[in-house]
């Protein structure tokens, strides 16, 4: 299976962990990765804040060149196929952006290439049963608080990705891999994304909360699929120990790090020394397949 | 900052021609409030703010300390009954905030859209340590997470070289034409 794959700039930095465990999971399980020549940033909160021009036209500038590929898209990065999903939705329902977006261009572009998160790809394309017979290893029933946030399911009319308000893509995949997905409140709700540095207050407040719940849950580990959720959840516990006095040294790894464990992938090729706080309870946790 | 006043033609009407939303079939149910995870950190919550627009509120609206507190994160969209789209809402007030020079607030999260913006018209993506620098430079909070900076160079968590391969003559285009679109 071939996709053009827009790896997004944290890849580059924040998430390269992201970045290789996408890259490896995608590797052992057959599907073709293929980034877009010259890709562009989407844009992020700076761009939809700032203004409406840039916030379509900047995903789109990279969107026309995988028209040109004439393959689906592929994003792994939340953030980014958040703002490719808007933009998309936004140039096909309104021609007056549509024009627009056509100008700063230089070439008319009608939002038609489709985007997948790469979860949708491993559930809709691959399916679960095909990755379980991949399964080198078993999660051994770790205990995981599957955490989505703001920006694979909002706004649902343009991402379209699961339920709003109980997703559970990221629960059947790890549940496939032999873990315990956690029934918690906080599936959805937001860390504060981008605004970690400027307004780190802000910040530190949301995630104590939802790092605090998935601990009352009893969770293990808390599995992500957006970079900004993961370095806010991940960074911030040491800013929550010395504001609040709380420790929680809850892991916070990438579901598709879990699943390249779980393929037999080695932990180095996946990033996990990236990680702020320690995953080694979460990758002695994994056992062979019974 | 701004005076107290109006805008030509109303600010409730700009918000509305800028985010599309029709504000009069707000209930004032406050079902965006009640989800908004910042909305006990703000004076004026997002079912204020819209009711206050309906009421053709005056420029102070733009002062607003949600707007730069708001984390964007659209469940006030998500579960508004009446399908209002209250981040398309927030979204406008910011740009005319910014238009009509609303005041500095608390993390000046202008500046910071700035220097990231910046960054990806030199570059065409993001690079972390010239915006970052710009940010910290500019607001004066040197010393922030300064101590997080050694082990997230260690983890190549921050990469040291800009960008490249980038298609840098599409993004100058976009920001040319957005510059000149301004206003229109």
């Amino acid at each position: 299976m071939k996709y053009a794959y827009f790896p997004g700039c944290s890849a580059e930095s924040t998430a390269r962990d992201m970045h290789e465990s996408t890259l490896a999971v995608a590797g052992s399980l057959g599907i073709e990765l293929t980034k877009p020549r010259g890709w562009t940033c989407c844009g992020a909160t700076a761009g939809h804040q700032t203004d409406p021009v840039l916030a379509a036209s900047l995903p789109a500038a990279t969107l026309i060149k995988v028209k040109d590929m004439g393959l689906n898209m592929v994003v792994n990065c939340a953030a980014c196929y958040n703002r490719m999903k808007v933009a998309n939705h936004q140039i096909s329902t309104n021609p007056e952006i549509r024009r627009r977006v056509g100008d700063a261009l230089g070439r008319d572009y009608d939002g038609s290439v489709k985007i997948r998160h790469f979860m949708e790809v491993l559930l809709e394309d691959i399916r679960l049963d095909a990755i379980k017979k991949a399964l080198k290893h078993s999660l051994n029933g770790l205990k995981v608080a599957c955490y989505y946030g703001c920006l694979l399911v909002r706004p649902h009319e343009a991402t379209k990705f699961d339920d709003p308000e109980n997703p559970t893509s990221l629960d059947r995949l790890v549940t496939a891999l032999g873990a315990r997905s956690l029934d918690w409140p906080h599936k959805v709700e937001c860390c504060g994304g981008g605004l970690s540095m400027s307004r780190t207050d802000v910040v530190i407040g949301l995630t104590d909360a939802i790092v605090g719940m998935a601990k009352a849950a009893g969770a293990d580990c808390i599995a992500v699929s957006c970079p900004m959720c993961q370095i806010n959840l991940d960074m911030r516990q040491r800013d929550i120990e010395k504001q609040m006095g709380k420790r929680y040294d809850m892991p916070i790894v990438y579901v598709t790090q879990l699943l390249g464990l779980c393929l037999g992938i080695s932990p180095d090729k996946l990033g996990f020394n990236k990680l702020m706080v320690s995953p080694s309870t979460v990758i002695a946790a994994v056992g062979d397949v019974v | 900052m701004i005076k107290k006043g109006k805008t030509a033609g109303g600010i409730t009407d700009t918000v509305r021609e800028l985010s599309g939303v029709d504000l009069r079939v707000c209930l004032q149910c406050k079902k965006c409030t009640s989800g908004c995870p910042v909305a006990k950190l703000v004076k004026s919550p997002p079912s204020e703010i819209m009711r206050r627009l309906l009421m053709n509120s005056g420029d102070e609206i733009l002062e607003s300390d949600i707007l730069w507190t708001c984390v964007s994160c659209e469940t006030c969209s998500a579960r508004c009954p009446m399908e209002i789209d209250v981040a398309a809402v927030m979204d406008a007030l910011r740009q005319l905030a910014l238009a009509k020079g609303a005041s500095k607030q608390e993390g000046n999260v202008p500046l910071f859209n700035r220097a990231f913006l910046e960054t990806v018209k030199l570059f065409g993506r993001t690079y972390d340590i010239a915006m970052i620098t710009a940010y910290k430079v500019g607001t004066l909070k040197l010393m922030d997470d300064i101590e997080k900076f050694p082990t997230m160079l260690r983890k190549r968590k921050i990469a040291l070289l800009p960008p490249m391969g980038a298609d840098r003559k599409t993004i100058r285009r976009i920001f040319k034409k957005a510059k000149q679109d301004k206003g229109k």
